[in-house]
């Protein structure tokens, strides 16, 4: 048998895996496979080698493991033999990588095949480098690379030529040895050379200015050269296919072009006339003919190339837009995105029938289409293109939808002149595909409406009538329950008819029905459902013959299992029954959502860090829930009522004059209270509670910490009791909430003694931190950041039962002699830590440490015990007025957060 | 880098060679491999023979009951990927005369040589069938 044949077992194991019927006996095949591998590898059996290096291939392509087979790969490479030599190579190539120690001991014979005086070893040596060579190695063996770069064989040279690729590409540092080699291969026969060389320059191109301008000067008439002679050269059957002499040498230098072009007009004029050449004499009958003239394309699109160069492109362009093969039309759609950079206006042409590729059966082309269609709306065309793609909504796939109703929503919210228009459109979007609708922007939309006091009337009842077509459109189910609940009153009535509009007769049961539909659809989820609760509650006090009936649904939940809306339920039921002297202030209207703080919101939500100048983010939603024992989950509809007695002079009235307040009343007041303390704290709460009322009861995980709430009796014990102090927080409250600007500071000590625990719980301290000192896990503080500068401390607090979570105190002290503004403290983790910064104390440091800055950070450590806390931190300030940023990394956490 | 990976995969969806030029993790392997056929292999002959998968595209193309894929960069040129791909089968159609599946299920070894000879680190590097062949010939006569 001769070492390189593979052998018959080879053969044998590969039908015995093509025999095998499940993934189990294949499994089974496989492994008796590699038990024999490894004993013969044991055993050191010379003649198995070649084998079953075959064979672990093979099993590796399977997809199994095979990294025991690693240094037999080692010692075929270090054998004398080709043929082992070839195997161990390709064996090298396969099962390792530039990762794996191993490597490094390959380096050694490396070295001497590349010294081999048998051409094709070098080549083999050459080979692998090239593949899959790390920084040492390239750094260790380039020498011998250039070397070859200037061999006599043809084969050593472009090989050497694309190694040198790769160890540029991890040390670019290396890239001016390489230029000169480099730029005398383009002076080479062989295609192969060329075609190596040109991709070796493009590299160095990318790896360095300074290969750049030197190819700039010395390659470009090599260039232009290669391109004459490979599009003007007679027949060479070897490296000719359809025709044209070797496509991918044209579409390689092309590219090497378009690098050496951009934003150099001397060399773009020196290309300009090669290229009109091959634009214009290539015919586009072939495949191969197409690459090269889609390359000279990008090539003319990317160069500063003259007016009239650009139209041949966009002739050619246009020419393959209306091609019927896919693949051309699908390269064409690629290089528009391209030109619309160079010429909007030529793209513009071709709209038509880039806006029929949208609708093509070919998802690939609808992609592009579709991403292109996005960059050609402009103040003119928005409305027919968006018409057009609204349009397609109707017959799109369910998988295309959400790419569709995504693009259509942000151009219409970019472009959107006249809201009425961004409303028909966007209400026709969620009837369409409401299921795919993102909820930023059906938040969005509400946003919106709640704004346009005129056009109210309109979104109320086109909303309703979608409802009653399309009511498995989840996201439109919401924001029609949401408007039915706020305007059901101008539904019924048609109230604010615009002359367009139809007129529709709407009986108030009628709406109840809608939202009764909405509340009980198999389909619908537990946002939506408790969104139907809170309309239907608002509703009850709108249509107040509707009242009964209200009470009637809203009490079939109360034994719902989702606790969420069994609570709210309860809650309401208890509205409807108990509190008809309140309901109507209660349940008004809700005041129209700042546009502005929504839009930063929506922004801030976006981006992954905590920003701490803005520390309205860092009072969260779990804040205004864990007061109450009762009513901790359903936070939103309590922050709707609140939000809804704004300046509601009634309302505080008989809240006042109500001695024996109920559960209810308390609850309501006990919210009151801490919020007025955290907008003292942080100013500017709004946002949050803008987004609470948007995400009404969003996520479960934020239903709170059921312990800590009721570990705070304080707060129970210690209703707001005396007429006087009630009357006056709440107003400010209600004037807080509902005008949702930043606030008048109100003194926390006016409403109850319970207020600095409440700061607590609004810092998300889960206890009373500051009085009950010995049930807190002491931790030894660090300096966790010290420059000339500045110094930060961070002291640790840890809750007996939640190894999880560590309050950090942290502690900026200004070392220098001038004092820091605008001081900021920024900080990000790991994915597996949460964290959330309370406000700081200040954002002056003072100088030379008088004083300090402190800030509180809570972390919630989700792989405790298994991984280590860490930080990255940031701090800007201001030094007169100058900007300053420091940042570190803090890792040198206790043990055991 | 230009070529990230080159697979051959049949109708059943079984892998018949991969050659990577990033490196992946085995698991990695499984999964890219499996998602990607599931979408050509899903693909009518009237689409294009190009898709968009994470941040790169696939250029396929089907001979017979072998789809042969090959994933790059996303500013590769994918109409001179396609004659790549019919030129690797060509040359292999030069050595073992009129391939099949089985051929490179069997000879596995000499079509990562070829490919050896054709592609380097991503890059192309011979396109002549003969210079692509010759040192495979060359084995093939001293053994």
């Amino acid at each position: 048998m001769s070492p390189f044949s593979s052998g018959t077992r080879l053969r044998d194991m590969i039908r015995a895996i093509r025999a095998c019927k499940t993934a189990a006996e294949e499994r089974a095949v496989v492994r008796r496979e590699c038990a024999e591998i490894r004993s013969a590898i044991s055993e050191n059996e010379q003649e198995l080698r070649h084998r079953n290096m075959a064979k672990l291939m093979f099993i590796h392509m399977l997809g199994y493991p095979t990294h025991f087979g690693q240094m037999e790969c080692l010692k075929l490479i270090a054998a004398a033999g080709f043929p082992e030599k070839r195997i161990g190579y390709l064996g090298l190539m396969l099962l390792l990588d530039e990762r794996q120690e191993v490597l490094m001991l390959v380096t050694n014979s490396l070295k001497q095949d590349l010294n081999h005086s048998n051409q094709f070893i070098v080549g083999l040596a050459l080979c692998a480098l090239g593949n899959i060579c790390s920084a040492e190695m390239a750094r260790d063996l380039s020498p011998e690379v250039e070397r070859l770069m200037r061999s006599r064989e043809a084969n050593t040279k472009k090989k050497a030529a694309l190694c040198s690729i790769r160890i540029v590409r991890k040390v670019p540092d290396l890239a001016e040895n390489f230029m000169g080699p480099a730029s005398s291969l383009l002076k080479e026969k062989h295609h192969g050379i060329l075609i190596s060389a040109v991709q070796l320059c493009t590299e160095l191109c990318k790896a360095s200015k300074d290969a750049l301008e030197y190819m700039r000067k010395n390659c470009i008439e090599g260039l232009v050269r290669i391109l004459r002679d490979v599009s003007n050269s007679s027949y060479a059957p070897e490296y000719d296919i359809a025709g044209i002499s070797d496509p991918f040498l044209h579409i390689r230098v092309l590219k090497l072009m378009r690098v050496l072009g951009q934003g150099d007009a001397d060399c773009s004029e020196y290309m300009n006339d090669i290229l009109a050449q091959v634009a214009t004499r290539t015919e586009s009958k072939k495949n191969a003919a197409n690459a090269i003239l889609y390359e000279c394309v990008q090539t003319i699109m990317g160069i500063e190339a003259t007016s009239g160069l650009r139209v041949l492109a966009i002739n050619i362009l246009g020419r393959f837009l209306s091609n019927r093969d896919n693949n051309i039309r699908y390269v064409a759609l690629n290089m528009l995105m391209r030109a619309i950079i160079v010429d909007t206006q030529a793209v513009q042409r071709h709209r038509t029938t880039i806006l029929e590729c949208v609708k093509d059966a070919d998802a690939s082309i609808r992609k592009r289409a579709l991403e292109l269609v996005f960059l050609l709306v402009n103040d003119t065309n928005v409305k027919p293109l968006t018409k057009e793609l609204v349009d397609y909504l109707y017959v799109a796939d369910p998988d295309f939808k959400e790419d569709l109703t995504a693009k259509i929503s942000s151009i219409v919210e970019k472009f959107s002149q006249e809201k009425l228009w961004y409303l028909d459109q966007m209400f026709k979007v969620l009837s369409l595909a409401g299921n795919h609708v993102k909820d930023d922007v059906w938040h969005a939309l509400v946003v919106v409406i709640s704004n346009a006091s005129e056009l109210q009337g309109f979104s109320v009842r086109s909303l309703y009538k979608a409802l009653k077509a399309f009511v498995d459109q989840g996201s439109l189910v919401r924001v029609a329950v949401w408007c039915i609940g706020e305007y059901g009153e101008v539904l019924v009535n048609n109230v604010g008819m615009l002359q367009a509009e139809e007129p529709i007769t709407v009986t108030e049961s009628d709406a109840v029905d809608a939202v009764e539909l909405a509340l009980n659809r198999y389909s619908a989820d537990v946002t939506t459902r408790a969104m139907s609760l809170v309309a239907l509650l608002k509703l009850s006090s709108r249509f107040p013959s509707t009242s009964e009936r209200i009470k009637q649904i809203v009490s079939q939940n109360k034994q719902n299992i989702v606790l969420e809306l069994q609570q709210r339920s309860i809650e309401f039921s208890s509205i409807i029954q108990r509190h008809q002297s309140i309901r109507p202030s209660l349940l008004e209207r809700m005041p129209a959502l700042d546009e502005a703080s929504y839009l930063v919101k929506r922004a801030s939500i976006t981006q992954a860090t905590i920003a701490a100048d803005k520390p309205a983010l860092a009072v969260t939603l779990g804040g205004l829930k864990l007061p109450n024992g009762v009513a901790k989950p359903a936070t939103s509809p309590l922050a709707d009522l609140l939000d809804l007695s704004t300046d509601d002079a009634p309302a505080i009235t008989t809240a006042s004059t109500n001695t024996a307040p109920s559960d209810f009343l308390q609850d309501l007041l006990g919210i009151g209270g801490i919020n007025s303390s955290t907008t003292g704290a942080s100013s500017s709460a709004s946002t949050d509670i803008l987004i609470d009322l948007l995400s009404i009861g969003s996520s479960p995980s934020q239903n709170g910490l059921p312990a800590a709430a009721f570990s705070l009796p304080a707060q129970e014990t210690k209703p707001v009791s005396t007429v006087p102090q009630v009357g006056h927080v709440v107003p400010e409250v209600m004037d807080l909430l509902g005008s949702l600007s930043s606030s008048t500071p109100v003194s926390g000590t006016k409403s109850a003694p319970a207020i600095p625990q409440d700061m607590d719980i609004l810092d998300g301290v889960p206890s009373n931190t500051s009085v009950s000192g010995p049930d807190n896990i002491g931790h030894s503080s660090i300096t966790a950041f010290q420059s000339a500068t500045l110094k930060i401390n961070f002291d640790f607090k840890k809750q007996p039962g939640k190894p999880q979570e560590t309050t950090i105190h942290a502690t900026f002290t200004n070392l220098t002699s001038i004092s820091y503004t605008d001081f900021v403290f920024q900080a990000a983790v790991p994915k597996f830590i949460q964290l959330r910064l309370d406000p700081a104390s200040s954002s002056i440091a003072p100088a030379n440490g008088n004083g300090s800055v402190t800030q509180g950070l809570n972390v919630t450590n989700n792989q405790h015990g298994q991984k280590p806390l860490a930080m990255r931190i940031r701090m800007s300030y201001k030094v007169n007025g100058e900007d300053r940023l420091e940042q570190g990394q803090v890792s040198n956490f206790p043990p055991g957060l | 880098m230009g070529i990230r990976f080159v697979l051959f995969v049949n109708k059943q969806g079984q892998t018949r060679l991969a050659q990577y030029y990033e490196h992946l993790s085995i698991d990695e392997r499984r999964a890219l491999e499996g998602e990607i056929v599931r979408k050509c292999l899903a693909r009518t002959d009237q689409q294009c023979s190009f898709v968009e998968h994470r941040n790169y595209k696939v250029v396929y193309r089907r001979y017979a009951s072998l789809f042969f894929l090959v994933g790059v960069d996303n500013d590769e040129n994918e109409l001179a990927i396609l004659e790549f791909i019919h030129l690797f089968v060509e040359t292999m159609d030069r050595h073992f005369g009129n391939v099949c599946e089985l051929d490179i299920m069997f000879h596995l070894e000499k079509v990562h040589f070829m490919l050896e000879e054709m592609v380097m680190n991503g890059c192309i590097v011979e396109t002549s069938k003969q210079n692509i062949l010759a040192p495979i010939q060359l084995m093939e006569k001293t053994s």
